[in-house]
Formats: C-alpha cells, sequence, structure tokens
C-alpha cells in the first residue's frame, strides 16, 4: 500500500539488513524497506499501525458525513436538520485522516483527532439534552465516540513515547578497493576526520579506546570518548561512546567484497541516543537535522580518498553553502586539510 | 584574470575574477589559448539548466598551455601543450577503469544533487552548473584542471589550435554519436541537427562506413555546410515533412539509425514538483522534444536512435509503443571524451578530418558576450565561435 510506505516507525532494535546484500546469502531473501532516514520500518510497532486505523476511519466517518449528512443523522438518533454541521465535522475527519496516514510521525494528527473527538462528545451531549432527538441512538452514539476517543489517546500516547528511540542511520557506498585496505584505513581512527566533516579529531588514546572531538555550532566542540566493541580483521568494526557522554552513540562499519570485482561494499550503521529525544540537542549539533545526508557525504569522501588519493574539491565545493563557481580569493579557503 | 561569468538568464559578463590555484596535488593550471561556446552552454544561458549561481564561470570546450602542476601529476610539464576533455574523471573508479569516464563516481562533489533528480549522478564537468560539480569553467584566461594526470592529451606537434580544440568536447560527441550507431556497409543515417555537432556526426558516420548521411536542420547556410562540407543529403523539415522524405529517400525502410545532435532545450527539472515545471517549460519550446519523438518514429525497424543532444529532465509524450513494437534500440550518453581524443587525434595528424571546418566566428574573449548572442541567434550564419583569452 503506498500510503503505508510513507510511514515509519523509529527501529526500536538494530537494523541489521545490509543494504546491497548479494549473491547466495540474499537468495531468496526479501529486501526490507528502510525509510530515507535509513531506520527499517517495522509497521504495528509505536502505535503506527494503530494510526493507520484511525487515519482510515476518520476519512471514512468523513466522507460519510459529507456525502450522507442525513442518513447519519438518522443512524445517531439527530432528527433536526443538521446537514451542515455534520459535512463541516466530516471535512474536519478528512483532513485529520489525510494529515495522519500522509505524515510520519502524526502525533500531532493524532490528537487533533483527539480534539476532534471532545467536540463530538460535547456536540452529542447538546443532543442529549435536546427533546428533539432518539435518546437510545444518541446514547449509542455518544458510547462509540467515547470509545474511538480512547483508541485516539493511547495512540497518540504510543507515538509521543517512541519518540525517545533509538535512531538508525545506515549507508553504503561501493568502493573500487581490496576490503584490507579499506579495513587498515577505517581501522585508524585517527584517519576518520580526513572524511568526516563533522569530526574536527579523534585521538587514539587506548588499545580500544579514543577520544573523538565533533565541530559543534559557532565554533564549540562537542568531545566523547569511544570504545571498540567488536573487531573482526578486513570484515567489520564497532564502537560505542562510554557510558555518560554528552552524545550517546554507537557505529559500526563492515566491509564485504562486491561482486563481480567490483571492490569493497562498505555499510556504515550509526545509531544515537539523544537524551530528551530525537531533536535533542547535542544529536542536532552534530549530525544535523539530516543525519542520512551527511554520511552518505562522508561516504563519498572516504570512496574518494581510497580510490583516488584526495578528497575531490571543487570551486564552489570548498566553500560552505552556496558560492558561484569561481576560483577562491586566496589559498586559506574553508576546506582546509591538504592531502599527501 | 578575466572569465565569461554567468550573471543572469541571458546574460553573461566577462569580469575579474581570482586566478585558479592547485586545490589537489592531482590538479594542474592551463593558460587558456583557445576556448568555444558550445551549444550545451545555451542551455545554461538561456536559463534551463537548475543550480546557477551569478558569477559561475561559463565554459568546457578549452585548451592551452600548462603553467603549473600538482605533486602528483607526473605525466605533464609546465609548458606542454594541452586539449582538455570536458567532464572530469578520475581514472580511478569502476567506470573510468570501462573508459565510461563521463560517468566517472568521484568528480561530483555535488553528487547528490544530481542524485535527487536522475537517480544516480554522472561526472563533474567544467562549467557546467552545479548540479555537476560547481567547477569553474574555461572561458577563461586560467582555468583549474582536477585528474590533470588522466584527462589533458599533450599536442606536441605542429597542429594548430584550431584543428584541435574540439577534441575537447564536440568531435568525440559526434563521433560517439556515430559510433553508438554500430554502422554495417550499406547503412543510412539520419542526422537531426546541423549544429557543430551534428557536422561532426555526419563526418563521422561516413569514417564508420555509412552508405548514405542525411542531415535534417531548418537553416539554409547549416544545410549548405552538412552537404558542401560533411557531405550529407539534407532535408530541411520547414519545407518538406521529414518522415515521408526519409521514407521516401530510402524506399520504404527508414535509415537503419537515427542521431539526435539536437537535445532538448525545454528542460528545467527542480528538485521539487520537476515533473510539471519541464511540462511547463515545454510548453514553451515545443519543437525541441519534437527532434527526438521524429527520431524515433522515422527509425527502421530493428534500428538505432542515438541520442547525444543534451537533455536533463524529463520529457512528455514519448513514442514508447514504436520503440517496443518495432524493436528499436535508444543508445545514449555524455561523451566519454578520454576514450575517444587520442584515435581522433590520429585521424586529424592523418587529415582524415579536418575540424576546422565548423568554425564561423573567431572572437576576443572580452566579446563572449557578443558571441552568445550571436550563437543563440543564428546571426550572420554563425556555426561555432572560438574565443582567443589575450587577444584584444
Amino acid at each position: 500500500m503506498a500510503i503505508q510506505q510513507t510511514k515509519q516507525a523509529l527501529a526500536p532494535e538494530r537494523a541489521q539488513q545490509p543494504t546491497a546484500e548479494s549473491g547466495e546469502q540474499a537468495r531468496g531473501l526479501q529486501y526490507q524497506y528502510r525509510d530515507g532516514h535509513g531506520r527499517k520500518r517495522s509497521s504495528g510497532s509505536s502505535g503506527e499501525g494503530l494510526a493507520t486505523f484511525l487515519g482510515w476511519f476518520s476519512i471514512g466517518l468523513g466522507l460519510a458525513e459529507v456525502f450522507a449528512p442525513r442518513q447519519l443523522s438518522k443512524l445517531i438518533g439527530l432528527n433536526e436538520d443538521h446537514t451542515l454541521l455534520l459535512r463541516g465535522m466530516g471535512l474536519r475527519e478528512i483532513t485529520s485522516g489525510i494529515g495522519i496516514l500522509s505524515t510520519t510521525r502524526p502525533t500531532g494528527w493524532v490528537w487533533s483527532r483527539v480534539a476532534g473527538d471532545a467536540l463530538d462528545l460535547s456536540l452529542l451531549g447538546a443532543a442529549l439534552a435536546s427533546d428533539d432527538s432518539d435518546k437510545g441512538r444518541v446514547w449509542a452514539a455518544t458510547g462509540a465516540v467515547a470509545g474511538v476517543t480512547a483508541l485516539d489517546v493511547i495512540c497518540a500516547e504510543q507515538l509521543r513515547s517512541g519518540l525517545s528511540d533509538r535512531a538508525t542511520v545506515v549507508e553504503a557506498v561501493t568502493i573500487d578497493r581490496p576490503a584490507d585496505e579499506l579495513y587498515r584505513f577505517w581501522h585508524n581512527f585517527e584517519n576518520l576526520p580526513r572524511f568526516m566533516n563533522n569530526l574536527e579529531s579523534v585521538r587514539v588514546t587506548g588499545e580500544r579506546r579514543s577520544h573523538w572531538v565533533a565541530k559543534g555550532p559557532a565554533g564549540t566542540p562537542v568531545e566523547w570518548d569511544a570504545e571498540i566493541l567488536e573487531d573482526r580483521p578486513n570484515e567489520l568494526i564497532s564502537w560505542r561512546s562510554l557510558e555518560g557522554s554528552e552524545v550517546e552513540n554507537s557505529g559500526t562499519v563492515r566491509f564485504k567484497p562486491a561482486p563481480g570485482n567490483r571492490g569493497t561494499e562498505v555499510q556504515v550503521e550509526l545509531e544515537y541516543n539523544p537524551p530528551g529525544g530525537l531533536l535533542g540537542a547535542g544529536v542536532a549539533k552534530i549530525f544535523g537535522s539530516a543525519p542520512e545526508q551527511l554520511i552518505k557525504g562522508d561516504l563519498s569522501r572516504f570512496k574518494q580518498l581510497m580510490e583516488t588519493g584526495e578528497v575531490v574539491h571543487s570551486d564552489a565545493s570548498i566553500h560552505r553553502g552556496l558560492h558561484p563557481a569561481q576560483p577562491p580569493e586566496d589559498n586559506t579557503a574553508s576546506f582546509g586539510k591538504e592531502e599527501k | 584574470m578575466r572569465a565569461t561569468c554567468w550573471m543572469n538568464k541571458k546574460t553573461v559578463e566577462v569580469r575579474d575574477v581570482p586566478d585558479p590555484k592547485i586545490l589537489n596535488q592531482r590538479d594542474a593550471i592551463v593558460r587558456i589559448t583557445s576556448t568555444a561556446i558550445c551549444g550545451s552552454d545555451l542551455h545554461l544561458y538561456n536559463g534551463f539548466v537548475p543550480a546557477m549561481e551569478p558569477g559561475d564561470v561559463l565554459g568546457h570546450e578549452f585548451m592551452g598551455e600548462v603553467v603549473e602542476v600538482g605533486r602528483q601529476v607526473k605525466n605533464l610539464k609546465v609548458g606542454d601543450r594541452v586539449v582538455v576533455p570536458f567532464p572530469i574523471s578520475c581514472g580511478n573508479c569502476w567506470h573510468c577503469k570501462q573508459e565510461l569516464f563521463s560517468l566517472c563516481e568521484n568528480s561530483n562533489p555535488n553528487a547528490w544533487l544530481a542524485e535527487k533528480f536522475m537517480g544516480y549522478s554522472p561526472a563533474g564537468i567544467f562549467g557546467y552548473s552545479h548540479l555537476t560539480g560547481g567547477y569553474a569553467g574555461g572561458q577563461a584566461e586560467y582555468a583549474r584542471v582536477p585528474f590533470a594526470d588522466v584527462g589533458p592529451i599533450k599536442i606536441e606537434n605542429g597542429l594548430t589550435d584550431e584543428q584541435v580544440l574540439f577534441l575537447s568536447d564536440i568531435l568525440p560527441t559526434g563521433y560517439m554519436g556515430a559510433e553508438m550507431c554500430n554502422i554495417k556497409p550499406g547503412d543510412v543515417i539520419a542526422v537531426w541537427g546541423c549544429g557543430p555537432v551534428g557536422q561532426f556526426a555526419i563526418a563521422s558516420a561516413y569514417l564508420l562506413g555509412a552508405e548514405r548521411v542525411i542531415a535534417i536542420d531548418r537553416f539554409p547556410y547549416r544545410l549548405r555546410m552538412a552537404r558542401e562540407k560533411a557531405g550529407a543529403e539534407t532535408i530541411n523539415y520547414e519545407e518538406v515533412n521529414v518522415l515521408e522524405a526519409l521514407k521516401e529517400m530510402t524506399a520504404g525502410r527508414g535509415p537503419d539509425a537515427c542521431i539526435d545532435a539536437v537535445g532538448m532545450e525545454a528542460h528545467k527539472p527542480g528538485l521539487l514538483g520537476a515533473y510539471d515545471r519541464a511540462k511547463q517549460a515545454m510548453m514553451l519550446e515545443t519543437d525541441r522534444p519534437h527532434a527526438l519523438r521524429e527520431a524515433i518514429l522515422a527509425c527502421g525497424n530493428g534500428g538505432t536512435v542515438s541520442v547525444i543532444g543534451v537533455y536533463a529532465g524529463f520529457i512528455d509524450k514519448f513514442p514508447m509503443g514504436s520503440i517496443m513494437n518495432r524493436s528499436l534500440t535508444i543508445r545514449s550518453g555524455q561523451c566519454h571524451v578520454q576514450h575517444y581524443m587520442k584515435p581522433l587525434l590520429e585521424r586529424i595528424k592523418k587529415g582524415e578530418i579536418d575540424p576546422t571546418f565548423i568554425i564561423t566566428h573567431t572572437m576576443s574573449l572580452d566579446d563572449a558576450p557578443e558571441g552568445y548572442d550571436t550563437f543563440l541567434n543564428k546571426e550572420d550564419e554563425c556555426v561555432k565561435v572560438v574565443l582567443k583569452p589575450g587577444v584584444h
């Protein structure tokens, strides 16, 4: 279903799936959809499935209110002509429904349903007080709305709590160099700032320990210590920040020979667990609003460095932001590091 | 230095900009002796290519003298005379190793931008928008040439600039257009567009063994050049129905292959709503996608349609039914120039082709704005404008 594909949940478990599985290992497996943020989609968790149901429910009820207001009036026991009122409420339902179905994390839209439910209940209350209504039917309608209201509240709560889930970014690139060479370069973490734009420096402080300094806003660096968790030569390196770091994060890089002698498939998976939710200050500082874009760029630069020996610069790309494609004013332009 | 800068739609200015410097150790700096305005520059001039910034230095057809090299450039030295290919290619990635140089995986720092609406990114290109990298171009006194150890070809003998300049783009482009037709003895080839690339496609089709080449355009002076200099039979599409004419000229078979050397001006794919905007733009330029549609409908059964005219976005009313039901093959691509430079230089040396015949205008770099205008409006029987920096 197309609409469902636009919805996603932050993966509560680690996204283990390599993006470029090939050959024997992947035969017979189905590719699992990941959204634009590199997060594995898992419909049904964190209130997502319920939200989808509520979205369609809103649209169905809304359509009935708009196109068959008289029949609906009769069904819920209203005897007066409330055509206009019902049509207006129908439009509100449809708007909520579309909002829920088309938004990746429709918490606000689900709360808009709760507000709508409150309005519906108060109108039904007015109908109960009125003489000109079928009390039995109005009571039944009120019960139904109260039930849906409960569902709406549960769903909104589930969606809200889901926000503190770990966020995962997975990106991959194919590099025309052997896996051992790429592994060796990456394994020296002090090389990472050569292609990871957000890193100021990484210093190896012990056999498995390292100290990372990332660029923050307005020149304020953000620092943390990390340790290697798993190290399989020429295959995989996995690391994570030490407990209590300002920005908790972990990463895994996997190296796998590409089919047809195309070199090596390099897959990077980064997870960060921001204190105070996904948009927690620390993470926004380091990863920006589009972390997958940043990682993609880092991997392109890694590929350039390993294949061509240098990070490729154009006259415009050495500047931050938009700049005309003209030679820079002087050699101290902002791109910094010179390659050997 | 003086450089031709894109300032706005239909506005280019020759301005003072900083001299280029070595940014990477595989760069070279070239002092430009000759450069040209390409038909595809007119797409930028007309404002149909997105991601242009006021001040962008234009130009991707240029040659000159090496004045500085980075530490990693071992094959060139100061004083060497070189022609620079328009695609910027690293020579190390998988596509470069397959000699598909215009698909270099490393030379476009703005690959993410190109991916947004092409799916994957092509190589970086000199002076051709930020979609293909944001590199300063060669309609200037100097240019920085990245991967100078891979791209530029040395010109060591007594050939003139005019004889070899077009190795940078249009001669290989026309040649690749003909090569993609997989020409066999007896083949009839039809070429849409008698601009510089079309002229070279005609000449290349003969070099590759075509029996007949039929050229299609609407400007009498360009058709005359195609007949007299390139040896084509010609059709003026404003005077006759092209499909009927081709059918008659080939006794009902249709050409064995068709080359689109026109391209589509009406391309304006934005990052969002690209399709609608492209459609909108096409309403303004209805005759341009016409060439490709006509080339498809005109092509004989089982034939090949070779597309070397530039397209950037989306087209409408594409006759897929004609392609599918008649087993046509569509081939296309930005030219893999580095693959063709050496063999074509050999052909020039042997006198098999003399590319100078297309040059109608030679101007000072300072007159670039006039050159763009003359070329765009097809004034003064303009086919190709060559600019000379340092000549006033």
